[in-house]
């Protein structure tokens, strides 16, 4: 939590993700400024650990957000994160962790609005978890 | 002859021999036992007793061997491979021949995921060929299968069992090229009479026991055509969809569903059936697996010409 | 290699509660290779007992550490040693060889098994491994043209099939497992070895395998 709001890690693939957070700020698209934005070369360079990692360190919410299906610069990496994603969910329930704190999204790289979106919708999702249910 | 086994007297006559079968109850309900023996009674040869079959536990083969006997029926008790080792087996087999019981059926047996104890080990200490070589060297050679003489002790008399060895064969299944060599292999190893699984598609037997003539195998060992009626079109689709390796014609389906009386109508596919593989060249005899069904045996084996079995 | 599976979270964090600091100790060798309990293994468990920790406010803290090997004495060394002996309890993610052997080179510590321990077996395609041998200790494999009927037939025939092979499947799971005397027919007819299937194998001798007892091997040239 970060002035009371979800502190959350967003790991974004450089050529498409994070170019839509870029074009999010230049086009002053307002998304939440609780995100934390870790740039990598491609989805594909995240792994289970790199996320439980990030949870271990006080992380309320993990974005994972790569390219399109089929759009991936590097041709798979994108569906490699989607499995791993997938994995790192079970291991998060098998630890008592609300695996819906952590979520896989396909946002290209024009897709500023897109990123603004979704950043929104994340947030809220962490937000009611933290705030309501028991299953934290 | 080999043992004192009825069915070993009709075969070595050279008369079409009749075996049917019988699933031991999964309880101590020796009525249930009574009651089925008692239909066949004098209608067949002998009698197959199951073994555990698809790894159900049962009555044992020997113990309703024993209460077939004082029936007056002959007895054929299986042994499968997947509950006994090399000990329990040999240990048995002392047993049944001292109890009368001359024909024994070695089988593989189903393995042990198909049953209600799917959590126990199995055994498979050997396999059906090496049963049957094992059983035969008791036999003729009067030798355990470590190569000790079957005597219980230095001075002691030899006292081997006597017994008709059996065996199953599968000439559906894959791979179809090899079957003939399975039958081969387990002739080698000295088997006396084999039974085969239900035939349906005379087409793929005919094949079959072409290839088994080619090499002469059909002079080797007896070879008894397996035959199930098909009671109802509910279990015709059962055979066709659910049992591996089994071919199952549109006609009899056909026949069953339109048919008023299907009971009539199965019997009359089976007796069609025992008469087809009657004419087949090499086959010395049938196998009745009439299972739930003991009843018709009687019915099927008149209807078929083959009653009154022969006095030996 | 030996293969292993991580055992459900739940029983290893059973293991974890019972003590305040714990070591999850890696493998670097067969388990390192079929994913189970390597350093990236050991990473995700520690992450996973601490989230865990956390949500059950349970007071556990945890250390990691990977050797090379858990079945050799040597790479049990100074660093390891202390951080082992340091701890509470151990949680091992080698196959079951290293944490009996780890038990045997610390006799005062506690060491629990996060893995089990599953077979001998290839790396066939990524991600998928599958069992090839079950250790009998008298290879047949050149008989039946380098296919083994003993680890890869389910009921472990010498002269096989069963009535029970189908498509080239084994009827006890076909979508997993192949009937290994279809391949061994296609290989030895490949071989033009055919004819030495019609050879009836005899009754195995199982005492060199698990059968006979615990095994050990005794190299008399090597021993001091």
């Amino acid at each position: 939590m970060k002035n009371n709001q979800p502190d959350i890690i967003a790991f974004c693939c450089h050529y498409c993700a994070f170019t839509a957070a870029d074009l999010a700020g230049t086009m002053r698209l307002q998304y939440p400024a609780n995100i934390r934005i870790v740039r990598l070369p491609c989805t594909g360079r995240v792994d289970a650990n790199m996320i439980l990692q990030a949870f271990v360190e006080g992380a309320d919410g993990v974005m994972v957000a790569g390219c399109e299906e089929g759009s991936c610069h590097f041709i798979l990496g994108n569906l490699r994160a989607l499995k791993r994603v997938t994995y790192a969910k079970k291991l998060l329930t098998e630890a008592g962790v609300n695996s819906e704190r952590l979520e896989m999204y396909h946002i290209a790289a024009s897709q500023g609005p897109l990123f603004a979106q979704k950043s929104k919708e994340f947030t809220e999702r962490i937000a009611n978890i933290m705030s309501g249910s028991a299953n934290k | 002859m080999k043992s004192e086994s009825r069915l070993e007297k009709i075969l070595a006559s050279g008369q079409f021999a009749l075996t049917g079968e019988l699933g031991p109850p999964k309880s101590v309900d020796v009525d249930f036992i009574r009651q089925k023996a008692e239909y066949l009674k004098g209608k067949v040869d002998a009698v197959n007793i199951t073994d555990n079959q698809t790894a159900i536990v049962r009555m044992s083969s020997f113990a309703v061997a024993l209460i077939l006997k004082e029936m007056h029926l002959e007895p054929t008790m299986q042994i499968t491979c997947r509950d006994r080792n090399r000990l329990a087996i040999q240990s048995d087999v002392l047993g049944a021949a001292a109890h009368g019981i001359h024909n024994i059926l070695c089988l593989t047996g189903d393995h042990q995921c198909f049953g209600n104890h799917t959590t126990a080990k199995n055994v498979f200490d050997i396999d059906a060929v090496q049963l049957i070589e094992m059983l035969r060297q008791m036999r003729d050679e009067k030798k355990f299968a470590n190569g000790e003489e079957i005597k219980n002790s230095k001075k002691a008399p030899i006292k081997e069992p006597r017994i008709f060895i059996g065996a199953a064969v599968n000439p559906f299944a894959d791979p179809l090229k090899f079957r003939a060599t399975r039958l081969a292999k387990k002739i080698n190893a000295g088997v006396d009479f084999v039974q085969t699984q239900c035939i349906y598609d005379m087409e793929r037997f005919n094949e079959w026991m072409k290839q088994v003539r080619n090499r002469g195998l059909h002079e080797k060992v007896k070879i008894l055509a397996g035959v199930t009626p098909l009671k109802s079109v509910g279990m015709a689709q059962y055979m066709r969809d659910c049992v591996a390796g089994l071919m199952v014609p549109d006609t009899y389906l056909e026949r069953l569903s339109k048919a008023q009386d299907t009971a009539a109508e199965a019997i009359n596919i089976c007796v069609e059936q025992i008469h087809q593989l009657r004419e087949i060249e090499g086959i010395a005899g049938i196998h009745l697996m009439a299972i739930e069904w003991e009843k018709k045996v009687p019915e099927i084996a008149e209807k078929a010409n083959l009653l009154p079995r022969p006095r030996v | 290699m030996i293969t292993a599976e991580r055992k459900p979270f739940e029983a290893v964090y059973e293991f974890a509660r019972r003590h305040q600091k714990i070591l999850v100790l890696g493998c670097g060798t067969c388990v390192t290779v079929c994913m189970a309990g390597g350093e990236k293994e050991v990473d995700a468990l520690a992450s996973q007992i601490t989230l865990a920790a956390r949500q059950k406010d349970d007071n556990i803290t945890v250390e990691k550490h990977t050797i090379e090997r858990q079945c050799d004495q040597e790479f049990f060394d100074e660093q390891t040693s202390r951080k082992i002996k340091q701890a509470d309890a151990v949680i091992s993610l080698a196959c079951g060889v290293g944490v009996q052997f780890c038990i045997e080179c610390f006799t005062d510590s506690i060491v629990y098994p996060g893995v089990d321990t599953k077979f001998y077996g290839a790396n066939t395609e990524q991600g998928i491994w599958a069992e090839r041998c079950i250790g009998c200790g008298d290879c047949v494999l050149e008989k039946f043209g380098g296919l083994c009927p003993v680890a890869r037939c389910s009921k472990s025939l010498l002269n096989g099939p069963c009535g029970g092979s189908a498509e080239g499947k084994c009827e006890v799971d076909p979508e997993n497992i192949d009937c290994v005397w279809q391949l061994i027919y296609d290989r030895m007819e490949k071989l033009g070895r055919l004819d030495e299937l019609e050879l009836n194998v005899p009754a195995n001798n199982w005492t060199a395998g698990r059968d006979g007892g615990p095994r050990k091997i005794v190299r008399e040239d090597i021993t001091l």
